[in-house]
C-alpha cells in the first residue's frame, strides 16, 4: 500500500525537507513539467509524494488525505481546531526554527513582561480611548497565550504583509510575530518580552491520524520509520 | 439535538415559552423583542478578545463594523433601555434563542433558549434581588421543573471587603480588576504579601532613574536609549507609568492576616444564615467594617423570606459567580437536582457596574436572570440510561 507524503513546494523550508530526506536515504526528485508540482521518492517502496504550499498541508493532514506531510507546528497548532485529535506531531526536523513571540517597542522601558503589558493596555485606553491593539497573523495561538496570561483588554489586528512593521505604521501598538535570530525585530526598534515566548516551532514529520490506514498502512509507516531511523507512532 | 422539534416536542417547548411570557408579563415585566445579529463593537469593547471564544462575530456589511449573533440579551436590552435613558425604573422580559461558541469537542449547545428578565433602576437592591429569584423559583414550579438545586453568592462583599481593608490604591484597584479570574487574583495576593519579586537589572535602573533628582528626564532618556520611538504610546506615558513603579516598589507588603482574611472570607460556604454570621464574624475579629455589605446580605435574606422562600437555608458560596463576568453583587444559579446531563436551569444576578461600560455615568441598579427552556424539559425527562457496567 502506498502512502502519501505532502511536502512544502518551494523555498528554504523545502531545500533543508529533502536534504533531511537525502541524508536518510530517500531521494525526493520533481517530475515531469517543473511547473507541475509532481515529485516521486527514490530510495523506498510505496511512498507517494505530493508538493504543497505550506498552507495546505495542516489542512489536508487533517482532513485525511495525506498520511504524512512536513510543516512547521506553529502553522498546525494556529489552523487546526482540535489539532491533536487530527494529527500527529511525529519527529521534529531540526530545521525550519521560528519563535513565534510578543513583541513591543524597545522604548517601552517601563514593559517587560505580560504582566506590565496588561497594566499598560488599561492606561493606554484611559489615554488614547480605544484598546491596545496587537498585530498578528496567529491569532489562535495568541488569544490562547494572552488568555492563560490574564491578559484581556485587548484587539487583535489582522496584519496583511509585514508585521514588524504595524507599531511604526501606527496600525498596533505591540505584536505577536514569528523570529529566528531577532535581527528584524530589532531592526524595526521592538523587543521581545521576557515571558513572551508563545512557541517556539521547527518543521516537523507529521502524521494523518484520520487518513485511510488500515493494518498494511500501519505495517508501511513502521517501514518507512525504520528506513528513516525515526519513530513514527500514529 | 435534532435540528428540527416535531410533535409533543414542539408542544411542550411552546407550551413552556407561553407560561413563562403570561408570569412575567403579569409580574410586571414588560415584553421586548431585540434583533439576532447586532453591532458587535459595544461587546467586544465589554470583553476585550475574549468574546472570540465565545460569539459568533462576522464582517460587517459594506464597511460597517463587525456584526455579532447575541450570546445573551442582557447587553441589548440595556442599551436599549439607556437609550431612552437611564433615570428610569423599567422591567422587561424576553424570550429567544442566544449564540455561544464553544469549544471543539464540547457537548454544550451553541444555540439555545433563553426566557429571562431585567429589573432596571429600583434603589431597593435587596427587594429587586429578592424578587427575581423568587420569580425565577415561581417559574421553575410553574413549568413542574422537579427537585432543584440552588447555589447563591455575593461578589458585593469581596468588593466591600476590598474597600475596607487598608491598601495602596494601586494593589486595591488591581485586585477588583482581576476579581473574576481566580488564579490570577490569588497569585496578586500572594505576591503582595511576599513582596515584588526581583527587579531585573533593568528594571532597577529604570527604578533609580525614577527616583532620582529628574525623574522625567531620567527616564525619558533611558527610554530614547533603548529605541526610537514607535507607535501611538508616547515617552510622556511611559514616565508616568515609571513613577507610578517607583512608588509601587515603595508599597509596605500586605500583612499576611489581611490575605487571610480575604481568603477566609472567599472560602464562606454553606447555608446563607451560617454563612452571614461567619462573615459577621470574621470580619469583626479583623477589625474590618463591611457593615453596610453585610446589611444587605441580610436585607436580601429578609426580602426572600418575605417572598416565601425559606432564605436562612439558601446555599450560600462566597467564591460563587466569579466566572460570570459581568456579576458584581448577588449571584444565583439553579441546576435539577441530581441531574449533571443537564445544564443549570437557570442564573442571574446584579450587574449594576456593567451599566456604567454601556454607557451609563453613573452605575444604575441593574439586576436580571434568565431561564434555560430546553434544559427545564429534559430535567422533566428520565436522565438517559446509564451503561450497563455501572449499574452494578
Amino acid at each position: 500500500m502506498s502512502l502519501t507524503l505532502g511536502l512544502p513546494s518551494k523555498g528554504r523550508l523545502q531545500d533543508e525537507t529533502l536534504a533531511w530526506f537525502a541524508a536518510r536515504g530517500i531521494e525526493i526528485a520533481r517530475t515531469g513539467d517543473p511547473r507541475q508540482y509532481a515529485a516521486e521518492a527514490r530510495g523506498i517502496e510505496g511512498l507517494e509524494v505530493v508538493l504543497l504550499s505550506a498552507a495546505e498541508i495542516p489542512r489536508e493532514l487533517a482532513r485525511g488525505r495525506l498520511h504524512l506531510g512536513v510543516t512547521g507546528e506553529d502553522l498546525v497548532r494556529e489552523h487546526i481546531p482540535d489539532w491533536q485529535r487530527r494529527i500527529r506531531l511525529a519527529a521534529p526536523l531540526g530545521f525550519g526554527h521560528a519563535d513565534l513571540v510578543v513583541a513591543v517597542p524597545a522604548f517601552w522601558v517601563d514593559v517587560e513582561t505580560m504582566a506590565d503589558l496588561d497594566e499598560v493596555a488599561e492606561a493606554f485606553r484611559a489615554r488614547h480611548g480605544h484598546g491596545l491593539r496587537v498585530a498578528t497573523k496567529y491569532p489562535t495561538l495568541v488569544r490562547a497565550f494572552f488568555q492563560a496570561k490574564g491578559v484581556a483588554d485587548y484587539r487583535l489586528i489582522d496584519s496583511q504583509g509585514a508585521t514588524e512593521a504595524a507599531p511604526k505604521n501606527l496600525s498596533a501598538e505591540a505584536i505577536a510575530d514569528i523570529t529566528s535570530s531577532g535581527e528584524t525585530l530589532r531592526a524595526n526598534q521592538l523587543r521581545v518580552l521576557e515571558d513572551g515566548l508563545i512557541l517556539e516551532s521547527e518543521a516537523h514529520l507529521c502524521l494523518g491520524r484520520t487518513a485511510a490506514w488500515g493494518d498494511d498502512g500501519r505495517t508501511a509507516l513502521a517501514g518507512l520509520a525504520k528506513h528513516l531511523g525515526t519513530p513514527l507512532d500514529l | 439535538m435534532n435540528a428540527v422539534r416535531q410533535g409533543a416536542e414542539h408542544s411542550a417547548l411552546e407550551e413552556a415559552l407561553a407560561t413563562l411570557g403570561r408570569l412575567f408579563a403579569g409580574a410586571g415585566y414588560a415584553p421586548v423583542t431585540a434583533v439576532h445579529l447586532f453591532e458587535a463593537e459595544a461587546l467586544i469593547d465589554l470583553y476585550g478578545e475574549d468574546i472570540r471564544a465565545r460569539a459568533f462575530l462576522f464582517p460587517g456589511a459594506g464597511g460597517g463594523g463587525e456584526l455579532c449573533l447575541r450570546p445573551d440579551f442582557t447587553v441589548p436590552v440595556v442599551r436599549a433601555h439607556g437609550a431612552e435613558g437611564w433615570e428610569r425604573r423599567a422591567r422587561y422580559t424576553y424570550q429567544g434563542p442566544v449564540f455561544r461558541r464553544q469549544a471543539p469537542g464540547s457537548s454544550r449547545p451553541m444555540e439555545y433558549l433563553q426566557a429571562g428578565i431585567e429589573d432596571l433602576g429600583d434603589p431597593d437592591r435587596a427587594a429587586a434581588d429578592a424578587g427575581t429569584l423568587a420569580l425565577i423559583l415561581r417559574a421553575l414550579e410553574a413549568l413542574g421543573a422537579g427537585p432543584l438545586a440552588v447555589t447563591t453568592g455575593d461578589l458585593g462583599i469581596a468588593f466591600a471587603l476590598l474597600e475596607a481593608l487598608p491598601m495602596p490604591d494601586r494593589r486595591r484597584h488591581q485586585l477588583r480588576r482581576h476579581f473574576w479570574r481566580p488564579r490570577r487574583f490569588h497569585a496578586l495576593i500572594e505576591q503582595a504579601v511576599a513582596g515584588p519579586p526581583e527587579p531585573t537589572p533593568a528594571r532597577l535602573a529604570l527604578l533609580e532613574a525614577a527616583r532620582g533628582a529628574a525623574p522625567a528626564d531620567a527616564v525619558a532618556a533611558r527610554a530614547a536609549e533603548a529605541g526610537e520611538p514607535v507607535g501611538l504610546r508616547e515617552t510622556d506615558e511611559i514616565v508616568a507609568r515609571a513613577l507610578t513603579l517607583a512608588e509601587a516598589a515603595n508599597e509596605p507588603p500586605m500583612p499576611r492576616q489581611e490575605a487571610e482574611l480575604i481568603e477566609a472570607a472567599l472560602a464562606v460556604k454553606g447555608p446563607a444564615g451560617n454563612a452571614l454570621a461567619r462573615l459577621r464574624a470574621l470580619t469583626e475579629e479583623a477589625g474590618v467594617g463591611i457593615a453596610p455589605a453585610l446589611d444587605r446580605f441580610e436585607a436580601r435574606l429578609a426580602a426572600l423570606d418575605r417572598a416565601g422562600i425559606d432564605a436562612a437555608r439558601l446555599p450560600f458560596d462566597a467564591a460563587f459567580g466569579r466566572n460570570l463576568e459581568y456579576y458584581e453583587g448577588f449571584v444565583f444559579e439553579i441546576a435539577a437536582e441530581a441531574r449533571t446531563d443537564v445544564p443549570p436551569l437557570a442564573g442571574g444576578g446584579r450587574y449594576d457596574a456593567m451599566t456604567r461600560r454601556l454607557g451609563a455615568a453613573a452605575p444604575v441598579p441593574a439586576v436580571g436572570a434568565m431561564i434555560r427552556p430546553e434544559a427545564v424539559l429534559a430535567a422533566r425527562q428520565s436522565p438517559p440510561e446509564a451503561p450497563p457496567e455501572a449499574a452494578a
